[in-house]
């Protein structure tokens, strides 16, 4: 079976001479999960931002679900990718001026072109799986931070999506709050999903992933499984890192 | 001590804004006094005596001033309010143009709101009516089976006329209010934060349809003071008809002014003119406000 994400010496350069990403390859498998790690600035979020098309890359190619973009950022290709991979962001990005099942239903009824009524048993079906179905009529704003998390992922799934992305999914929520949003994803992990997970948690990375890659300065450092990396990284810098995490 | 001070204020204030006002009162008497006029309206209801170029209503030059001044208005409302829709629809395509992706699209709208902004506004009716329609031959090139037809004239719509005076008003207030809603537009757009944008794109949503289904919605709060302020502008800006020769209320005006010697009886009506004119547009902008604001049931 073919990778779900390959990508070749991505390089990117916002302002020149400071690279974002700097020759980044990884490869992730079907039913995998892989965590994202790496100090503020690292380039985190812009590389899995490229892949589902929100970010450019100046250099090398990028293979999603057989779907091969380069440099040249052909949008056809962008929107199909988009149509099969999900995103989950920090801020959550829900649609305030929308029910939490307006914001489920709007890309299966407006993208794919499903039926109203099938679109809202299966959003329920989500929300439900997300343990949040007596919230579908509320708007985002009436939600804890948790709940509105719960709400994103539902609608990442809406478009059953082969690859779903994750950035920083917990990192604005309240200490609370978090084990909710990481359950759930716990839960996607283990019924097969492929994800790529940005995220400074520690115990999901130790439990859920598969591989965990460690960037600095748009650089990848090193990829290991998550024993390997927690208890015995192969790099100074991975160890320096971890040191500086486990201090908060 | 404070409350003292601001009572002494207040009443400064007021003070100075009486005694201008009375200053006005007795200068406005003085003046009626010298011309021997009179104040007073019974002159509305003598018959006009002036031809119309165009009229809503059935009008002829035995009807009352009253009448005639009622013609201008509708005249006016006419103009103003397809300008403002029109102005709307174009303002709002160079404001997505503006903030959208194509890079030549965005180029060309920046180069259309600034030459239309640096120029003055009479300059272009004047470019519109005598470049734009006055310069068409009497019978013109385009004449499609009696259906529409378009000549120094005007143009006629299959049994519509408007003449190249409505025309010429309607398409430089309309250009010229455009540049300025297109850049309201385009502040609203740019109020709605960038994870909106990543969110609709990354769920596979077209961009014209993200942006009219999860963008406008967010901008709108933003855009609507702005729209209506633009709306009154161009109400105001809609007496400069005159320079057209179109019968716009303040034409007529003029045109009464010049005739009966009514200057203030005129200035009054047609200052309750335009009041009711702005007070139907601030009304109408406020009741879309509100339904949108009811609208969004969060925030
Ligand atoms: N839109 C942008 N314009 C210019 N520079 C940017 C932009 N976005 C990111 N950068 C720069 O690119 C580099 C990588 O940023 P990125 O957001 O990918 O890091 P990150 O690892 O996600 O950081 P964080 O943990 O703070 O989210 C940083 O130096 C950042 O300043
Ligand atoms: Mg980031």
């Amino acid at each position: 079976m073919d990778p779900i994400v390959v990508a070749k010496n991505l390089t990117k350069s916002y302002t020149k001479g400071l690279r974002a990403l700097d020759n980044v390859s990884l490869t992730v498998d079907q039913g995998k999960v892989l965590v994202v790690m790496g100090p503020s600035g690292s380039g985190k979020s812009t590389l899995i931002r490229t892949f589902n098309g929100l970010e450019t890359f100046d250099k090398g190619e990028l293979n999603i679900l057989g779907i091969k973009v380069d440099s040249t950022h052909d949008e056809r290709k962008i929107q199909k990718i988009r149509r099969r991979v999900g995103m989950v962001f920090q801020q959550f990005n829900l649609f305030p001026h929308l029910s939490i099942l307006e914001n489920i239903t709007l890309a299966p009824v407006h993208v794919q072109k499903r039926r109203q009524i099938e679109a809202e048993k299966y959003g329920m079906y989500l929300l439900n799986q997300m343990g949040i179905d007596s919230h579908a009529k509320k708007y985002p704003s009436q939600l804890s931070g948790g709940e509105q998390q719960r709400v994103a992922i539902a609608r990442a799934l809406a478009l059953k999506p082969e690859l779903l992305l994750f950035d920083e999914p917990t990192s604005a929520l309240d200490p609370e709050r978090i084990n909710e949003v990481l359950d759930a994803m716990r839960n996607l992990a283990e019924q097969g999903m492929t994800m790529v997970v940005v995220t400074h948690e520690i115990g999901f990375a130790k439990d859920v992933s598969d591989q965990v890659l460690f960037m600095d300065s748009g650089k990848v450092i090193e990829t290991s499984p998550p024993n390997i990396f927690f208890s015995n990284a192969r790099h100074e810098r991975s160890r320096k890192f971890l040191n500086q995490l486990d201090t908060y | 001590m404070k409350i003292n001070q601001k009572i002494f204020l207040q009443l400064g204030i007021s003070f100075i804004f009486f005694g201008l006002i009375g200053i006005l009162i007795n200068n406005l008497t003085i003046n009626l006094i010298r011309t021997g006029l009179g104040f007073n309206f019974s002159w509305l209801f003598k018959p006009a005596s002036f031809a119309l170029a165009e009229y809503p209503l059935p009008y002829t030059s035995s009807d009352s001033y009253a009448w005639a001044l009622f013609i201008g208005w509708l005249n006016s409302l006419k103009v103003v309010i397809s300008s403002l829709i029109l102005a709307t629809l174009l303002g709002t395509l160079i404001g997505f143009a503006r903030t959208g992706k194509n890079s030549l699209l965005r180029l060309i709208s920046a180069g259309y709101i600034t030459i239309i902004r640096q120029t003055p506004l009479l300059l272009q009716l004047m470019f519109w009516y005598f470049v734009g329609f006055l310069g068409l031959k009497d019978n013109m090139f385009i004449q499609i089976k009696n259906i529409f037809n378009i000549s120094n004239q005007g143009i006629e719509f299959s049994g519509l006329t408007f003449s190249s005076e409505f025309l010429a008003l309607l398409l430089g207030l309309s250009i010229f209010t455009s540049a300025y809603i297109a850049e309201v537009i385009r502040g609203g757009i740019l109020s709605v934060s960038q994870g909106q944008w990543e969110a609709f794109r990354s769920l596979g949503l077209a961009e014209r349809k993200g942006l009219i289904r999860i963008i406008l919605p967010q901008a709108l709060p933003a855009i609507i003071p702005g729209l209506t302020s633009q709306y009154l502008n161009l109400a105001k800006n809609s007496t400069l008809a005159i320079a057209v020769g179109y019968s716009d209320i303040y034409a007529i005006n003029d045109t009464i002014i010049n005739q009966t010697g009514r200057a203030i009886e005129c200035f009054i009506i047609l200052l309750v003119s335009f009041l009711l004119l702005n007070l139907l547009i601030t009304n109408t902008m406020e009741i879309i406000n509100k339904l949108i604001l009811k609208s969004r049931k969060y925030s």
